[in-house]
This record gives structure tokens, sequence and C-alpha cells, in this order.
């Protein structure tokens, strides 16, 4: 316990009750437990994609392609539901998902096999993937209107008071949480990514490693893409353009650490709270949206000089046991 | 400690009675919970050697930290040239005059070796922009007067680490440095670069440069230093002229203690072939090595460094491809082509550099060990954590590990406690064949005989151990046999009874009259 109290976890969640205090002082409303789950819901996918991302982040990879993914996903189930409307949603979502992972594949493979940089490769997909939502949609909408009523109302359903879109995200969290830790493979993304030399020396094969995490975040991305277009009832080539850095964004704040080997479901789950809060409660306290993306950033560029400052610390100090 | 035929008589400069460059006095330095400095002196002259020894955590990397600007002490005086000084930096440091080369070596891979040597006090041209020629014509001349035979135009990626150490040097002198701070500079170097080095060292003294020689290696220490400096602890506790002591004598200020470096070498039976090697080629490291392992054996591998001993070792754990030969486990013929098959065959190593390949500092400690050994931890795929720490807790009793608690980042640890760690690790995957390579190499005398202690005890229980070692009294201390490579291939075996130092040293450096 005291322990947790020292962590960065508990230090990022006292940031979050000091910024919901700060709020409610001047909107009250916003904490209510109806608004609260609002947020909740209103960031689940930011957290899905963020536990994703975290993995590829854990094995000192970046998938910079995660929103393009989705939205590629997202537009090919939105034009199959489209032209046949017949076909069963859960059909629809796991063929999400099967796309989804092939393209996180697709960059694992790349970064496995042919030992390009991560930003570079996904950088690349991220080009690819969009542009093969253009080719196969012509550049069209796909408009609520042409959606099943079905196709839509998934996320929505409410299920003991909460819609099945947050949902997801508990189920997710807590699928990860497990996976992360009790895994040899969870275990096998801390080890490739805190020290890869080690890890090969160690019969950890960290090519195979990040691939898996390519995969798996990839898989989340097209669980999302059908999230997001039912949600948001539309789908185009630019659906969560940007989204990417939201990603990531949510993870340097959970305290994620960009040079791979440390992080927490708990850290990614707030860090994407965190960044969920202050979207939604900026134009709730009527400050315009340039002000929001300034602040944003500068929320990013706090957290990561946290961290920074944390690890410097943690530097000093294996100099100094190193000296002892 | 041993004397090596190597060595022949060397001048010294006499002890003259002249003013110190370099003095500091009382200076201390603390980081939380650690003293590392408490109250040390200690003099540099010029045109003079001083050599600073002391076991590891007796604050020389500390005091090269401050002499070189990267720390500031907490209390005590720096007189340079007999004025007061303090850098608060490290670039005030280099400006000072005072220039460091380090165990490795910093410098900048992607530079020129002449870009290398002037960064930061390049020669202006026109409009203040580097004056290419000049600069290329400069660092020529410096490397020429340094008798480093290096082309100033060639990248620094593509030299080898002992002509990194003389771009080091070089840059020392083109900031024309007063004093050189030599931080385990022979670590990575082979005999024949040594002896370059010393003779360069010569050079500098010649130059009323003032040196400080940092080093575990007794003989260099007597061959090349005028005088000592001895730190055990963080305090200093000795300091004269070399030509007035003696190794014991330095070695009992270093432990406080007087230590007979005796091997605790048991007699173990040697049993059945557990490992062999025949007709192993790989395409630029080695060729046609063939050797059989026994059970209950420790191999000794001895070479220069550069001779391929490790990179045959990496080729056996399959971290690289061989291009031709067998390996056979048991008689029978085994297939590694990855580290996890080598574990799965029971064969470990245990690198040499144990910060880059060993301990993955992030997770704690007893994830650290059982990481190898995830399997003998997991039931249906997933990890019991309870039994990861009680697997750990039993590695870490027998290693005698001393940490605080086994959930605390292994960053956390000392050196020597790493290693334990790293070994650990292995034992834990119940292997059949150890391959440590280096085991012993910058870790204090204290750690380095329990590590001793321990091959003989794994040993004693089966085992067999490939060791992989530079230090001579290592290998004829612990070695039932010795092969000693040459230039990728073996240049000779020896049994325990036959092998001298003098023997292992000819064979290894290709000079006749050995084997």
């Amino acid at each position: 316990m005291t322990r947790f109290l020292k962590s960065r976890e508990a230090l990022l969640l006292a940031a979050i009750l000091v910024l919901l205090a700060l709020i409610a002082l001047r909107f009250p409303g916003f904490v209510s437990p109806a608004n609260l789950a609002n947020v909740f819901n209103d960031t689940s996918i930011l957290i899905i994609l963020a536990l994703g991302q975290m993995m590829v982040i854990l094995t000192r990879c970046i998938d910079l392609s995660m929103a393009a993914n989705l939205a590629l996903c997202g537009m090919v189930v939105a034009m199959i539901n489209a032209v046949i409307p017949e076909i069963p949603i859960p059909l629809l979502v796991a063929l999400g998902i099967v796309i989804g992972t092939a393209l996180g594949a697709v960059n694992g493979l790349l970064v496995w096999k042919l030992d390009i940089p991560p930003i570079v490769v996904t950088l690349g997909t991220l080009t690819i993937y969009r542009g093969i939502i253009f080719v196969i949609s012509g550049g069209e909408w796909v408009n609520a209107h042409q959606m099943s009523p079905a196709f839509k109302a998934l996320p929505r359903m409410v299920l003991l008071g909460l819609p099945l879109l947050s949902w997801i995200a508990v189920v997710m969290m807590g699928v990860m949480a497990l996976f992360i830790t009790r895994t040899p493979l969870g275990r096998a993304f801390y080890a490739a990514g805190g020290n890869p030399t080690a890890a090969i020396y160690t019969g950890i094969d960290v090519g195979r490693t990040r691939f898996a995490a390519f995969t798996l975040a990839g898989a989340l991305a097209g669980l999302s893409g059908y999230l997001w277009v039912s949600r948001y009832a539309v789908a185009y080539v630019d659906i969560a353009g940007g989204f990417e850095l939201d990603i990531i964004a949510a993870c340097v704040i959970g305290g994620i650490s960009i040079m791979g080997g440390i992080g927490s479901v708990t850290g990614t789950v707030l860090g994407a709270l965190f960044f969920g809060i202050v979207k939604n409660a900026l134009p709730v306290i009527n400050i315009s949206p340039f002000w929001q993306l300034a602040i944003s950033g500068g929320a990013i560029i706090l957290a990561v000089g946290f961290n920074a400052q944390a690890e410097r610390r943690k530097g000093r100090l294996i100099l100094r046991r190193a000296e002892a | 400690m041993l004397q090596h035929a190597r060595h022949g008589p060397v001048e010294k400069s006499p002890a003259r009675a002249h003013e110190p460059v370099l003095a500091l006095s009382g200076v201390s330095k603390s980081f939380p919970g650690v003293r590392a400095l408490s109250k040390v002196s200690l003099e540099l002259y010029p045109g003079e050697v001083t050599a600073l020894v002391g076991e590891n955590g007796a604050g020389k990397s500390t005091l090269v930290k401050i002499l070189t600007g990267i720390y500031q002490p907490d209390e005590g005086t720096i007189f340079l040239g007999g004025k007061e000084v303090s850098f608060s930096s490290a670039y005030d440091a280099h400006r000072a005059g005072i220039t460091a080369i380090h165990q490795e070596t910093v410098l900048f891979d992607e530079l020129s070796v002449a870009e290398n040597i002037f960064l930061g006090h390049a020669p202006r041209g026109r409009f203040g922009l580097i004056d290419r020629k000049r600069m290329v014509a400069e660092a020529a001349a410096v490397l020429k007067r340094i008798g480093a035979d290096i082309d100033p135009q060639a990248r620094l990626r593509d030299l080898g680490i002992a002509s990194k150490h003389l771009v080091a040097i070089a840059r020392a002198f083109s900031i024309e440095a007063g004093i050189v701070i030599m931080d385990e500079p022979t670590a990575a170097l082979s005999q024949k670069e040594i002896e370059e080095l010393f003779a360069l060292i010569g050079r500098l003294k010649a130059d009323g440069k003032a040196i400080l020689f940092i080093s575990h290696k007794f003989d260099e220490v007597f061959r090349i230093a005028d005088r000592y400096a001895v730190f055990r602890d963080g305090e200093s506790v000795g300091a004269g002229l070399i030509s007035e002591t003696d190794h014991d004598a330095l070695v009992r200020l270093m432990v406080g203690r007087p230590v007979d470096q005796i091997f605790p070498k048991k007699k173990v039976e040697i049993g059945e072939p557990v490992l062999t090697v025949s007709g192993y080629c790989h395409p630029t490291e080695f060729e046609d090595i063939s050797f059989e392992l026994r059970r209950g054996e420790i191999l000794g591998f001895y070479g220069l460094v550069g001779s391929g001993r490790s990179e045959l070792m990496q080729a056996l754990f399959g971290v690289t491809k061989p291009s031709k030969g067998a390996v056979k486990i048991d008689g029978k013929v085994a297939i590694i082509r990855s580290p996890e098959q080598a574990i799965r065959y029971g064969m470990v190593y245990v690198p040499e550099e144990r910060g880059r390949q060993g301990a993955i500092a992030g997770l704690p400690i007893f994830q650290n060990i059982t990481l190898p050994a995830l399997k003998r931890t997991s039931r249906y795929g997933f990890l019991r954590l309870a039994e990861e720490f009680r697997l750990a807790r039993q590695y870490a009793e027998r290693l005698d590990l001393r940490a605080a608690s086994l959930d605390r980042d292994v960053g956390t640890l000392s050196g020597g406690n790493q290693q334990k760690v790293v070994i650990a690790k292995w034992l834990a995957t119940i292997p059949r064949v150890i391959i440590l390579d280096e085991p012993t190499k910058g870790i204090d005398i204290g750690s380095k005989a329990a590590v001793h202690e321990f091959m003989s005890e794994l040993v004693a229980q089966g085992l067999s151990i490939i060791m992989v070692s530079s230090e001579i009294p290592e290998i004829l201390g612990m070695s039932d046999r010795i092969i000693v490579m040459r230039e990728g291939r073996i240049a000779a075996e020896f049994a325990r009874e036959e092998a001298d130092a003098e023997k292992l040293v000819r064979t290894a450096a290709g000079i006749g009259g050995a084997a």
C-alpha cells in the first residue's frame, strides 16, 4: 500500500482528482456520477487503443499507424454493413479485429524481419492504410442512414447502467492487466524493451516479441475501428485523423517509458482518463478549442518532463550503486 | 600475483621535488545514503604517472567524475597549478586542461577522426566556419606526434577500440591538456595495443603531462607508474612512490588485510564428454574449432582480445550463426540456432558485458532471475508470482545475494550483486554447461573469490564450465584444461599441470618457442 502511494500511478490519480476538484469549482455538474460515466464512455476507445500502444512502447517500439488501422477497419465494416446489412454485427466486429490484426502483423513483420525502425515502418503504413481507405471508398462517406440500426446500437446498449462501449474498455483493462503481468509473453515485452541485448541472451526472441506486440495492438485497433464508426455513426477517409498522437500521449502521461520496459495498465488507463477529462472538461468550462490543444500539449510535455526527471534520478541511483 | 615474462625493466622518472600540478585536499562527496568520498587527497605531478588503485567501490570513479567536472564535491578544495579552482561543468574542466580517457571511449562514431579530435575547438576559417583543410592537417600532425598511424579522415566507427583510445589521446593533445586521466584504459586492449599505449604514455610524460592511471592490473601499475595513491571505501589510505612499495604492500593497503590469491579449485571426478564441438567455423570470426568438454570439468579459454573466444561462445549459444561444423551434446547432434534452443539443451552463457547483455533494469530482481525459466514457474500459460518468488529466493540465498527485497528494481543493486543475479538467472534453468565470459572482470577481489568458489561448487555437482578469461592467474588457477586461441583458431591446448603463464602468453601472441 505504501508502495502504491509512492508510485507514479498514485501521483497521476491524485492529479486527476485535483483536476476534477478544480473543474468542480466552476462547474459542479461535471463531477456528477452520470457525467463522469459519460466521460469514461467517451474515453473508452482511447483507453483500448492506449492499451495496445502500451504493449508496443514497452518493447521499445512505437506504432504511429494505430489510428489509420482503426480508420481502415472501421471503413471496411461500415461499407460491408451498408451494402449487406444482414450480416450479423458480431461477425463484423470479428472481421474488424481480423483485419486490424493483419495490419498490425504487417507492421510487426517489417520491424522484425527487415529490421526497419518502428517509427519509419509505422509512418509508412499509416500513409498506406489511409491511402487504402481512399481507394476502397473512393473518398465517399458512409453516413449514419446507410448503417443498419443494429450496427449503431451495439456500443450504446446499456448493461448494468453503463453502455457496452464502457464495458468493453473495462474488460480489456482486466484482460490486459492479466496478460501483461501474468503471462510469459507479457513479461517478454518488458524484457525486450528494458534491455533488448540482455533479452536475446536470456533466450527471448526480441523480434518475435515485438511482432507479437504490434499484432496485438493491431487487433485492438481493429476492434476500435468498429466501435468508432458505430459510435460516431460515420466513416470516411480521415476519421480519427491525428488520434495516433492522442494514443501515444495517453501512454506517455500514464508513465509508459518511451524507452521501453517500464509501464503498467493502471498507468495507461489513468493517462488516458487524464487526457479524456481534459478534453471533455475544457469545452464545459468554456475554454476555446485552440486553448484545448495547447493545454493538451502542455500536459504531454509536463508528463514527459516529469518522466525524464524520474528516470534521470534513477540513472543516478544506478551510477551511485555501481560506484558504491 | 604473477610476474609475467613480458615485462622488461622500465625506466621511471626519478622522484623530483617539484610542485604538484593538481592537488586535491579534503574532498568529500555524498550521495543519498552513501558517502562515496570522504576527505580524500590526491596529487598529480607533471611528467609523472600516478596510479590510483582501489577495489570496486573505493571511490575511484567518483573521483574521476569530480576531476572532470561531472560531479561537484560537497567539500574540499582542488588546486590547479597552485590556484584554487572549481568546475561547475565538464566544459569547465575541459577548458582547464583536464581530459579523461574512459574504459569505453566517449567519442562520436559517425564523425571523422579529425572532427572527433577537434570537436568544440576546431580551427576556424573565414566567416567563423570550420576550416576543414586545416583541421585535417592539424589532426594528422597531432596523430603523428603521438605516433598513431590513423587516417584523420577515417570515420571513427571503422576503427578498433585501441585506435579509438588513440584518437581520445590525440584529442587530449589537441586541447593542450596538462592532465590526462586514464580510467582502465587497457581493459579492452590486446597485449600489443597495451604496449603501444605504454609507449605513448612515455611520450606524454616526456611532454610534461601529469597522468592519472587507474587500473585493476598490478603488473601494469608497477610497470608504468611513478607514484601511487590508494583509496579504500572512499578514503585515501596511502600514497607514495612506486619504487618504495611492492605488490603485497599495495594489496594490503587496498583491502586493509593481507590477501593471498588462492584459487578454491577442488579436485572433481572428470566424467564423459558433455559437449563436443568439431570443425566449427564462422565466416569472419573463427575457423576449424574442435574441442570436447567433459562432465565436471572447467575448460579455460585464453587468448588475446580479438582472438575469437567470445565470438565462438556466442555462436555456440546461438546468438550468431556458424558457417560450418557440428555440435554434439551427450553424443547427440544438437542444432542450436537461437539462445532459446541452447537453453533447452541445457547450455547457458553468462556474457562479458553484464550491463548491456545481462541484467534488465526496470524489471524487479526476482523477475530477472526467473526470466529464462518462466516455463518452470507458469501453469496453464499463466505465471505464478508466488512460485517465481520462491524460485528466485532459493537462488538468491544460494548465491548470497544481498538485496533489501527481491521485488526491487535490479538496477538498484551493486555490480557484484547484479552479476549474482545474472548467474542466478542461469542456474534457474538447471543448466548442464555454463559458459562464463570473463566472469570476474571489473569486480572486486572479495566478489572474485566468491565467484571462483561458486564455480568449484557447480562442477562438484556435475556441471561443466567453459571459462573465457584474459586473467592469467584465474585461467591457471581455475581450469582443468586450457585452450589458447589465436586469430580465430585453437593455437594449443594444455593440461592443468603443464600450463604456465609464459607458455600461455607466448602461444596467444604467436611467439615461437612455446607449444
